[in-house]
């Protein structure tokens, strides 16, 4: 907590008189010739626990991309501690979905979590004692440091996102956003990720989730941004799951029985632009 | 045994060869290995062939012919990352387009050279023997610039071809990364060129770090694996071309391809040899 507080002092932001958060403002993104957000407008208010829903295909993946300025903006601006993008750093950490990364580059556990110090390292600098207990401690935090010097691709999936979320910590980001990290993973894995996330959101981190478990959204977060193609409600869980913005979101893959239950089917729309 | 590995080099023109061979075998295998990791062996062949233009030109002009082709490679490199950059095609598609594009127009200019059978016959299939004490100096010369700027990039280079998503939220130069590391590419093609010849400096790029990306599993071990390979098969290979009078890159591109099927039959962990006998056993 010293720690963070005391690296924020270093880069000039000091939380306490300008709070840190995150600012969307009209922003459209997409890729070529199609957008897939129109007209976002969203305050995230600094060290939120966000969980971001939607249907497949719904801007959640391409939401983060912007975020992190892996795609330009079509319009709209977005800010980060008042500031436009690409004026920081590494304070912004991404965690991929897995299938995004090559699995087979040679390279160890810990090289990988090395990389989350590159920003601060710049490009020739050795890695200092504190480099190295950071990263040795973050892949402790993980579970995963007795798979140090183990070559990434003789991981399993889980322990491979863990390599990620250890990544991401060594990373020390002030926002922190996650694609999916629950989809397809062991129960363990996934334990560990919600700690995770507690433990940064204790450390006042901004965490921004996306996933297709609103059982979990609901409990576990305590911020829920529903899209679909456009923001559809914002809020605490209670204000966002309503069964309105629900069917509004999901349309024809949702259910509502009579007794008031409500069945989301998430799978696949063809149309999706995902699988384009 | 030691006679017949001394009796070459009191030849000046073998110890010439001797130096060229080695230069470019490590330098051909370390800058290799990110072709192999980024599968962009495509890319080498087509930037190999793309020079023949430049050369063509050089000649004509009675100018450097490695300068040409180093110009050549370089316009060509440039052209695919600005292509495929903007999105508009893929960079396959693009590779493909300028590559057969360069490598018609270097067939059209060397065709109006009458002579060009006997001249360029060494940009083509490479000859090592003839190497000049200034051609031996200018390749040590960009072939030391390439590897101090791969030493120096190391890591971002390394960031870049694992997991670019990561380099741009660490705010790294992704696209100018990625073409320096064509133009790197480019370089070692062209400097290589003399010893193995166009149509090999791919077999030069891409069999040293694949036999080396059998046996390790960190990068920078790779390299040094993948340039003692280069190294040792271009030693080998030129024995055997001065001993059995064949052409020099063929042979340096056959010794380094046994060193790979060895690997992977071989290799500790990926061996092919081992899956089948675990198979059998679990049968």
């Amino acid at each position: 907590m010293k720690r963070v507080t005391a690296r924020r002092k270093n880069q000039n932001l000091n939380p306490e008189k300008e709070p840190a958060r995150l600012d969307i403002i009209n922003a459209s993104m997409g890729y070529r010739g199609q957008l897939v957000i129109e007209n976002l407008s969203l305050q995230i208010a600094h060290g939120a626990l966000v969980a971001v829903v939607g249907p497949n295909g719904a801007g959640k993946s391409t939401l983060f991309k912007a975020l992190v300025g892996l795609l330009p903006l079509k319009s709209g601006s977005i800010f980060i501690h008042g500031q436009p993008l690409g004026n920081h750093m590494d304070c912004v950490a991404y965690i991929p979905q897995r299938e995004e990364v090559d699995w087979r580059f040679p390279v160890t556990v810990r090289d990988v979590v090395q990389m989350g110090r590159f920003g601060r390292l710049g490009w020739v600098r050795r890695p200092s004692l504190k480099d190295h207990q950071i990263v040795l401690r973050s892949l402790e935090q993980m579970g995963i440091a007795h798979l140090a010097e183990s070559s990434i691709n003789d991981l399993s999936g889980g322990q491979q996102q863990r390599v990620f979320l250890a990544r991401a910590l060594a990373q020390e980001p002030h926002i922190l956003l996650m694609d999916e990290p629950f989809t397809g993973v062991d129960a363990l894995t996934q334990e560990i990720t919600l700690a995770l996330i507690d433990e940064l959101h204790r450390q006042q981190v901004t965490v921004l989730v996306s996933t297709h478990d609103l059982n979990m959204a609901a409990q576990r977060f305590s911020q829920v941004v529903l899209l679909n193609h456009r923001l559809i409600a914002a809020g605490s869980p209670q204000e966002v799951f309503t069964q309105e913005n629900i069917r509004q979101a999901f349309s024809g893959q949702v259910l509502l029985m009579e007794n008031g239950a409500v069945v989301v089917d998430q799978c696949c729309p063809p149309d999706s632009p995902i699988y384009k | 045994m030691a006679e017949l590995l001394i009796t070459p080099l009191s030849y000046e023109f073998m110890q010439r060869g001797l130096l060229a061979a080695l230069l470019v075998g490590i330098l051909c295998s370390i800058v290799g290995c990110y072709v192999v990791l980024r599968s962009m062996a495509f890319l080498g062949d087509a930037l190999a062939h793309a020079v023949l233009p430049g050369v063509a030109v050089a000649y004509l002009l009675h100018g450097n012919l490695l300068l040409g082709a180093i110009i050549a490679a370089i316009i060509v490199a440039l052209g695919i990352s600005m292509f495929s950059r903007q999105g508009t095609i893929r960079e396959d598609t693009a590779i493909g387009i300028l590559f057969s594009a360069a490598l018609s127009l270097g067939i059209v200019l060397i065709s109006s050279i009458r002579t060009y059978a006997l001249d360029l016959s060494h940009i083509l299939f490479g000859n090592v023997l003839g190497v000049s004490p200034l051609d031996l100096w200018m390749t040590a010369f960009l072939g030391l610039m390439v590897l101090i700027t791969i030493i120096i990039f190391f890591r971002p280079f390394m960031v870049v071809s694992f997991d670019p998503v990561l380099a741009f939220t660490l705010r790294m130069p992704v696209g100018l990364l990625r073409t320096m590391m064509l133009v790197l590419l480019a370089l070692t093609i062209v400097i290589s060129m003399q010893t193995v010849g166009v149509g090999l400096v791919a077999a030069m790029l891409v069999t040293p770090g694949a036999t080396a990306y059998l046996l390790t599993r960190r990068l920078s071990m790779m390299m040094i694996i993948s340039a003692l390979f280069g190294a040792i098969s271009s030693l080998i290979g030129l024995y055997i071309s001065y001993y059995a009078n064949v052409a020099s890159g063929a042979a340096v591109v056959l010794t380094s391809t046994l060193f790979f099927l060895v690997a992977y039959l071989f290799s500790p962990q990926r061996g092919a040899l081992w899956d089948l006998m675990r198979t059998r056993r679990g049968k």
